[in-house]
């Protein structure tokens, strides 16, 4: 299961929305294909087809999902808090900009490397847990005076962290985020949510990764 | 009458210099704080108190305040919807998706690649640092390869996002202005049809064109 489909997926569940999951072959090469780039130019995984609309880039379906439902299931955007929905905002691209970039390098060494028979390069692992820890020295710090990142109320900035930390913390990397005390029990909080322990349960490497879904309209 | 917002960092920031834009197009009043970097003052313990990661911009409005310059952006497009430019952040939930797509792709895709040659070939020299060649060439592969599927769709739709420009549109001037007009790689944009008069279309625009001047000025 792709990191970017789990997020949608966890989204959908926290919003309580129904959906329908369309596999598409990664290992196929199916995202290559013209029928899949006439969905997502880019040939990635997921696209979201919601009636006429087609959606690529994951951090983009899950805040259309969180906007356009955001009166069913969980308040992940905190529409009606001004200082709250900007705060949310913020770290989603915290996220997007700072923690991504660093441990998506770290995930791939671990998990697809290998799948083209190469050992994973260690230097690259090193050099991203270096950066990766200096941003998690940041989240310590703000995860000290308030409870999750954009405040005392979990929000889609702290989801978008679920699918690349679970597959982490299955590695030895998962010391990045063991010694630091408020971000392990951040993760020990977000990752015991039951929407999350049943992503987790969905996310393993190595299968038929799902990439399209279909919003069902309520 | 509400106090103008306050914007601090330096006009040469491409970070920075989106917000400006972004602010410009929505007819925001707005004052610029200078942050002098090459003084250190972005890693001070009161700049620090704004934006924990010690980079630029930081951003007040009144008691809000904010980072990550396409966080302040959309901030910026939410809180004044009716200000400047409406079809910015676009006026419905599926102009805006379509924006939050691009501006998505921009972050993930169009960023990295082309915020490496941003360093290595207009800041990197300037600051004695010296150039990498090998991470150059390998920056212009991969924005190269972002840039074609630019092409195509550019020759589908007008801007990105649709036939209006956008927020989309708007986080890409920074880094293609430098590469464009400070750089000897201009042709990566302007050698693709489309690109390349979508570039002279969006940089055209007086919003930008106060900024270059702000940036001359700066």
């Amino acid at each position: 299961m792709s990191t970017s489909t789990s997020l949608v997926i966890i989204c959908l569940h926290e919003k309580e929305v129904d959906f329908e999951l369309v596999p598409v072959d990664l290992f196929a090469g199916e995202q290559k294909q013209p029928h899949f780039l006439a969905k997502n130019p880019f040939g990635q995984v997921p696209v979201l087809e919601d009636g006429d609309l087609t959606l690529f880039e994951s951090r983009a379906i899950s805040a259309y999902i969180a906007e356009k439902f955001k009166e069913t299931g969980y308040d992940l955007l905190r529409h009606q808090n001004l200082q709250e929905a900007a705060l949310v905002k913020v770290w989603m691209e915290v996220e997007s900009q700072q923690f991504h970039p660093a441990i998506a390098p770290i995930v791939y060494q671990f998990y697809v490397v290998p799948l083209k028979g190469v050992s994973p390069d260690q230097a690259i692992i090193d050099d991203n847990l270096e950066k990766l820890g200096k941003v998690l020295d940041i989240y310590e710090a703000r995860l000290s005076s308030t409870k999750y990142l954009a405040g005392d109320f979990y929000s889609l900035a702290d989801l978008h962290h679920l699918p690349y930390t679970c597959y982490l913390m299955k590695t030895t990397a998962a010391s990045v985020i063991n010694e630091r005390p408020h971000v392990k029990a951040w993760w020990e909080d977000i990752s015991s949510r039951p929407v999350s322990k049943k992503a987790a349960e969905g996310m393993t490497f190595g299968e038929k990764c799902t990439l399209k879904i279909k919003a069902l309209l309520l | 009458m509400a106090a103008p917002v306050k914007v601090y960092g330096p006009t040469l920031s491409t970070a920075v210099s989106r917000v400006l834009a972004c602010l410009i197009e929505k007819d925001v009043d707005f004052q610029l704080i200078p942050i002098n970097m090459s003084k250190g003052e972005h890693k001070k313990p009161d700049f620090i108190k704004m934006q924990p990661f010690g980079q630029v911009p930081a951003f007040q409005d009144e008691s809000i305040s904010l980072f990550e310059s396409r966080a302040i952006c959309r901030y910026i497009c939410d809180k004044y919807a009716d200000k400047g430019n409406k079809e910015l952040y676009g006026t419905n939930p599926l102009a805006k998706a379509s924006i939050d797509q691009w501006l998505e792709a921009e972050g993930q895709s169009f960023n990295p690649p082309s915020g490496a040659l941003v360093f290595q070939l207009a800041f990197a020299p300037r600051m004695k640092i010296p150039q990498d060649e090998g991470l150059i060439k390998q920056n212009q592969e991969k924005l190269g390869k972002v840039l074609d599927v630019y092409e195509r769709r550019l020759g589908e739709s007008r801007f990105l996002a649709g036939d209006e420009f956008s927020l989309a549109d708007l986080s890409h001037l920074p880094n293609t202005q430098y590469l464009v007009a400070g750089t000897d790689r201009g042709e990566l944009f302007t050698s693709r049809k489309n690109v390349g008069r979508w570039w002279s279309e969006i940089s055209s625009r007086e919003s930008w064109k106060k900024v270059v001047q702000m940036q001359k000025s700066g």
